[in-house]
This record gives C-alpha cells, sequence and structure tokens, in this order.
C-alpha cells in the first residue's frame, strides 16, 4: 500500500467498499485508495479480470470506480470529498445506473 | 524467412494495406498467386483505423441497382468469411447480423426515408429489396427494455444489416495474409510505377518492387497514383465523426446506423459528413451534434460517458458507389475505390480477388467502372 510522504493534517472522511477512513484533502480519489487497497479495485467488462490505477494522469481508464452513485467514473480525475462514497467499478455499469 | 524478405517481384504488388487491399490479396493467394502487400507508416492518413465497423446494406446503391445486389452480395458471404478468420487466426471479428435500423425522427424524416429507399427500390426494376418500415410501436417490440425519445416516430428496418469489430477485422485480415505466406512491407510508399519487359516495376522509398499485376488500394493516395497509370479516378475526403462511450451492460440489440453497441459493450455514435479537405482533426460542434442527436432518440444515453471521439475521412466518389477499374492504358493496374471497405470486405476477398487473377468479371462491374464520371463531364 502506498503511504503519504508527510504528515497532512487537512483531512476529509471517505468511505471505500464499505470502509470508512480519514485521507488528505485535495488528493485524488484513486490516490486515497491506493492508500487503503493493494489489489484491483475493478473487474473489466470484457475478461472480468481486476485492474487498479495505473497512469494516475486520465489517460489510461483503468482506475474506473463508482463515486457517489455514478459508475465509471475516473478515480485519478476525481479529487476527494468529505462524505465522498466510493465503490470498485465491477464490470460494466449498467445504462442508467446514477442517472 | 530470408527469402521472404528479400523478395522484390511477384505475381501481384497491392498497393494499401487498409480495408480492401489485405481482403483482395487474402483472395489471391487462396487461387496460388504470390503476392505483396506495399504499406505506408503510421504517420499518413489511415482511414481503415476509423471505422464505425456497420456492415450495412439499407439505403446503399441509390441510382445503382448493381451496387445494391454487389452489397447485399457480400452481407451474405459475410458469416463465413468471419468464420474463415475466426478458424485461421483465432481473431474473433465479432460479425453479428442481426438486422439493422435506421430510427426516424419525426414524420417528415419517416417520409423522406421511406422516398429514398423507395427509389432505391424502383430503380432495382423490380427486385426484391429485403427492406420494411416499422411505425413506433413495431420498433418498441424490436427493441425490448430501450425507452426511445418522444420524437421517433418509426424506422427502416432491413434484415440484412449487421456490424463487426472493424479494428480486429484489420488484423485479422492482416493476419491470415502473412500466415497464407503473403509478403508485407510496411514503409515503403509508392512513388510511381514504371514497366519493362518483365511486367511492372513499383518505385517505393524503401527500393522497388516487381509484380506482373499491380492492385491499388490505397484510399487517397490513388487520386495521385492513379491518372499516370490511366486511373483517373475522381475521389475526395469527406470526414466523419466517431464518439465512442464507456462500456456498459448490453442494451442495444442491432445496430441502428447511427449507433451500435460493440459486443464489449462500448456504444458507438455517428454520424457527421463534412467537407473539410484532408483535415481529420476533431470538429467540437459535430461532435455535439451527433451526441445531441443519440439521446434525442435514446434518452438513457445521456448517462453515459464520452471516452474517445475522432474523425476519418471517407474516400468517397462523385455517386458514393464504388469504382473496381482495370486500366486500358495498363493491363493488368486495377484501381478500386470504395467507401465501404468495411461492408464489401467478404465479397473484395472472395469475388474481386477472382477478377484479378483472371476470372471473367462480376455481372455487376459494368457498373463500376469509372466511364460513368467522364461520360457525365463530357454530357
Amino acid at each position: 500500500m502506498l503511504k503519504t510522504r508527510h504528515d497532512v493534517t487537512d483531512k476529509v472522511s471517505v468511505t471505500f467498499d464499505g470502509q470508512q477512513m480519514d485521507v488528505p484533502s485535495g488528493i485524488s480519489v484513486a490516490a486515497a485508495v491506493l492508500s487503503v487497497r493493494d489489489g484491483a479495485t475493478r473487474s473489466t467488462p470484457v475478461s472480468g479480470d481486476g485492474r487498479a490505477p495505473y497512469c494516475m494522469m486520465g489517460v489510461c481508464f483503468e482506475c474506473l470506480m463508482d463515486i457517489d452513485g455514478i459508475p465509471n467514473r475516473q478515480a485519478c480525475m476525481v479529487t476527494v470529498a468529505d462524505g465522498m462514497v466510493i465503490n470498485p467499478q465491477e464490470g460494466a455499469s449498467r445504462l442508467g445506473d446514477g442517472a | 524467412m530470408s527469402d521472404t524478405v528479400q523478395k522484390d517481384r511477384f505475381d501481384v504488388v497491392v498497393i494499401g494495406g487498409g480495408m480492401i487491399g489485405p481482403a483482395v490479396a487474402i483472395g489471391l493467394l487462396q487461387r496460388g498467386l504470390d503476392v505483396c502487400i506495399l504499406d505506408e507508416g503510421d504517420d499518413v492518413l489511415r482511414v481503415a483505423r476509423g471505422n464505425f465497423g456497420l456492415v450495412w446494406f439499407q439505403g446503399k446503391g441509390f441510382g445503382m441497382p448493381d451496387y445494391v445486389k454487389w452489397t447485399r452480395r457480400s452481407a451474405g458471404l459475410y458469416s463465413d468469411f468471419a468464420a474463415e478468420l475466426l478458424d485461421a487466426t483465432g481473431v474473433d471479428v465479432a460479425h453479428a447480423n442481426p438486422g439493422g435500423l435506421e430510427l426516424c425522427l419525426g414524420d417528415e424524416e419517416m417520409a423522406h426515408r421511406q422516398h429514398f429507399l423507395g427509389q432505391i427500390y424502383q430503380q432495382g426494376g423490380g427486385d426484391p429489396y429485403e427492406i420494411e418500415y416499422l411505425d413506433r410501436k413495431q420498433v418498441e417490440d424490436m427493441l425490448p427494455g430501450v425507452p426511445l425519445g418522444k420524437e421517433v416516430v418509426g424506422a427502416s428496418y432491413s434484415p440484412l444489416d449487421g456490424h463487426v469489430n472493424p479494428l480486429f477485422l484489420l488484423r485479422a485480415m492482416h493476419t491470415r495474409f502473412q500466415q497464407l505466406g503473403g509478403t508485407y512491407k510496411p514503409r515503403h510508399r509508392v512513388s510511381s510505377v514504371s514497366d519493362d519487359a518483365s511486367g511492372y516495376v513499383v518505385h517505393t522509398e524503401s527500393g522497388d518492387v516487381r509484380g506482373a499485376k499491380i492492385v491499388i488500394a490505397a484510399g487517397h493516395g490513388l487520386k495521385d497514383l492513379g491518372p499516370p497509370l490511366g486511373l483517373d479516378i475522381p475521389i475526395r475526403p469527406q470526414r466523419g465523426h466517431i464518439l465512442v462511450t464507456e462500456r456498459t451492460q448490453p442494451l442495444l440489440p442491432m445496430p441502428m446506423s447511427a449507433f451500435r453497441q460493440t459486443h464489449e459493450g462500448s456504444i458507438m455514435l455517428g454520424v457527421s459528413a463534412e467537407e473539410a479537405g484532408y483535415d481529420d482533426t476533431v470538429n467540437t460542434q459535430s461532435v455535439h451534434d451527433i451526441a445531441a442527436r443519440a439521446t434525442r432518440t435514446i434518452p438513457a444515453l445521456r448517462s453515459l460517458n464520452i471516452v474517445r471521439s475522432w474523425a476519418a475521412l471517407r474516400v468517397l466518389t462523385p455517386d458514393k458507389c464504388p469504382v473496381y477499374q482495370e486500366s486500358h492504358s495498363h493491363p493488368g493496374v486495377y484501381g478500386i475505390a470504395s467507401h465501404s471497405g468495411v461492408t464489401l470486405a467478404a465479397v473484395n476477398s472472395r469475388v474481386v480477388s477472382g477478377w484479378i487473377a483472371g476470372d471473367t468479371p462480376p455481372e455487376e462491374f459494368k457498373s463500376f467502372g469509372v466511364e460513368r464520371f467522364h461520360a457525365e463531364n463530357a454530357a
């Protein structure tokens, strides 16, 4: 698991996969998740294989997660916010999820 | 292997490694001919990388009944062609033939659609034309679980329509070509073609390649390569945009002309047509217009993210129908131009290869010559 390089006092509280955690404010959802999860954060719609955040800059689409009920969001492009509910993206979204 | 790399003399040299060249080349190899494909690098216009992936029948061939027949023929060969590619290469091109719809927004569009397709039927002189017109209720029955926008009044439907993954198709054809012993030479941009006692000599940036016959399937490259060889084929670029959404669970059971769901779950949205010269950059207004129409037609699409969009340049003849022409001044040099490289891949591989190998031209070819444009100019 990744660790932050220095102590941050300004934190927000989010929930990932049912687990509540305090993370530094201002970081991306992907970065926050990488601090608590070693393995996959989604499964692909094609093969079902596990995937996790990779490029961290909005290009590779490997970090897709369900954020506040909206599926398939690029977690590296979303900043954490207090009270945010984050879940792994399992397979394809259903059309209308989060709409 | 080293023989293959050094080889520079072939029965047929195919200029162009896009949708048309490899399809034809596979058929030539299967007829026992020794074939080379000359291709350029990745920094050129790559129309075959920009396809939507329809195998489409309805609406093709306005003013040219032979093109209707030709398209029907390719659609009919497609399942077998796709199966051959899968068996031989392991690449599944995801061909499906569930029929296709063109949804109409408003009575005026529906009337226009019926009039247009009705004219194609009339031009066919009584030949059966596999088109049905559906009202909104019938469309709903055909698309269970797909809420239609309130403006959708009906659709035209053809059981011959289908779709395919165009990138896997391209890859499968290239794999099949090399598997059958064909020689693929990338970075061989062709500057000119001359002839000597032994046949034709193709001059490229990476040296000369010789062929008894030459097939020019070079997309927009035909415009410069053709005229010195007696193939003055009028083509122009027409830009089209495509949008791709995130993957979603299966929703659309069949392609609908302007959108289709891939077997992996993405929904592809089209279609635009702009005269923009050779500019293949994305135009934001076109992207907006495509998305707006898609959400008017199927409002649920509104909730999907667009993950990619691009533009590509169709190879368009003045009547939008294909050209298959052997040069009169240079016998054994053939020019092919078509913007339907995906739909026609099966017939290009199975039938056009025979024409180049020396079979009697297919019956439809009486309409596909280049004279039709020159006659118009003279009139």
